[in-house]
């Protein structure tokens, strides 16, 4: 009788997987941090032309405006001409006034003096819908605005 | 000693369930990085303010039509040349020597005709309402990158590193090394070659 067991013959052990659900709740973890959920419903169609000269935008400062051709799910009814998107709706442009500053009193309160207007208009749009609410911006005094576009060079695209 | 020992929770599904959340998470994740290019707006001046006047000379002006071409200067142009000619432009520093004006760090032509310091230069982008916006930005984005290249040629000549490399790592926060210091020679960099783009109202038929 041998204190010692010896082993039963030389099968592969089964790996551990017990560690597994740890590994997974740390990912899980980490992509709930960094989700963010989308808060404005899209309903313009929304192409962000290209550029790599860029600045990064600080997002705890920013008010959002949305411009181009409405969505072909919403086209019978508002036609395919560039139209403003502020939080969830369309705004005329002489509107636009009002509502940022709606979404400016949402910001905290020390950074509402920097607000940035974050311009995200597709690159079909005319210019001189973009003319117009910067006429407006100027009007309401808020005066530092950013052209978000995606990465990338029209040059070398085309 | 009739004391049963409490089965132990069954912890095999554990993994499924957290499984689960991950692919859900993962699916709705938008990891959202907007970048752009900023502007300050010019404020509106009181009508009476007679505006500044700035010589021909020193203005460049591209102009955009509604099919989306070129004018630069009174000339077509395409827009890969356009970075090189605001470039002609803004170093050209064609003030003579020994005014009050001229560029000593200017590597440009010296032409007369052309404009007299960086400072002076202004670029006016004038378009029609019915440019695309795709093509506004692309002229925006070249005229920029025409002046970060010569920020960027002013920096390594003074401090030995590229001035578009240092703001983008002190904006993100991953600057190594003396902070304030930095952007005081950024500031100077940028006082070397100050962005003077004018954006024009788009002329409106009436006028």
């Amino acid at each position: 009788m041998s204190k010692f067991k010896k082993k039963k013959g030389g099968e592969i052990p089964a790996v551990n997987t017990a560690s597994l659900p740890d590994i997974v709740f740390m990912l899980l973890f980490f992509f709930m941090v960094v989700t963010v959920l989308r808060d404005t419903d899209l309903l313009v169609k929304n192409e962000l032309p290209k550029a790599d000269q860029v600045e990064k935008l600080k997002k705890d400062r920013a008010v959002f405006i949305y411009a181009g051709k409405p969505s072909s799910r919403y086209q019978d009814k508002f036609g395919t001409e560039g139209r403003v998107q502020i939080g969830d709706k369309y705004t005329d442009i002489s509107n636009i006034g009002l509502a940022l500053e709606e979404a400016r009193r949402k910001l905290r309160p020390e950074l509402q003096d920097k607000v940035y207007v974050a311009l995200k208009v597709d690159g079909e749009t005319n210019t001189g819908l973009v003319s117009d609410i910067k006429q407006v911006l100027r009007e309401r005094n808020l005066l530092k605005i950013m052209y978000i576009t995606t990465p990338g060079n029209e040059l070398v695209s085309n | 000693m009739g004391r049963r020992a409490t089965p132990e929770v069954n912890a095999g599904s554990m993994a499924d369930i957290a499984f689960l959340l991950l692919i859900f998470f993962l699916v709705t994740t938008t990891i959202e990085k907007d970048k752009g290019i900023a502007r300050q707006l010019p404020p509106i001046e009181p009508p009476t303010e007679e505006p500044p006047l700035i010589k021909q000379k020193n203005l460049f002006i591209v102009n955009v039509n509604k099919d989306d071409q070129l004018l630069v200067e009174d000339e077509l142009m395409q827009l890969k040349d356009l970075k090189q000619a605001a470039i002609e432009f803004l170093d050209n520093g064609g003030a003579p020597a020994g005014s009050p004006e001229y560029c000593s760090y200017c590597k440009g032509k010296r032409s007369p005709s052309s404009s007299d310091n960086p400072d002076k230069a202004v670029i006016s982008v004038q378009n029609d309402r019915l440019t695309s916006y795709k093509m506004y930005i692309a002229v925006q984005n070249e005229l920029v990158a025409a002046y970060n290249h010569l920020r960027d040629r002013e920096s390594e000549r003074l401090y030995g590193w590229k001035f578009t490399d240092v703001s983008r790592a002190i904006n993100e926060g991953t600057f190594q090394g003396n902070e304030e210091a930095a952007k005081e020679k950024l500031e100077v960099i940028q006082k070397l070659f100050p962005l003077k783009l004018s954006e024009a109202e788009p002329k409106t038929k009436a006028q």
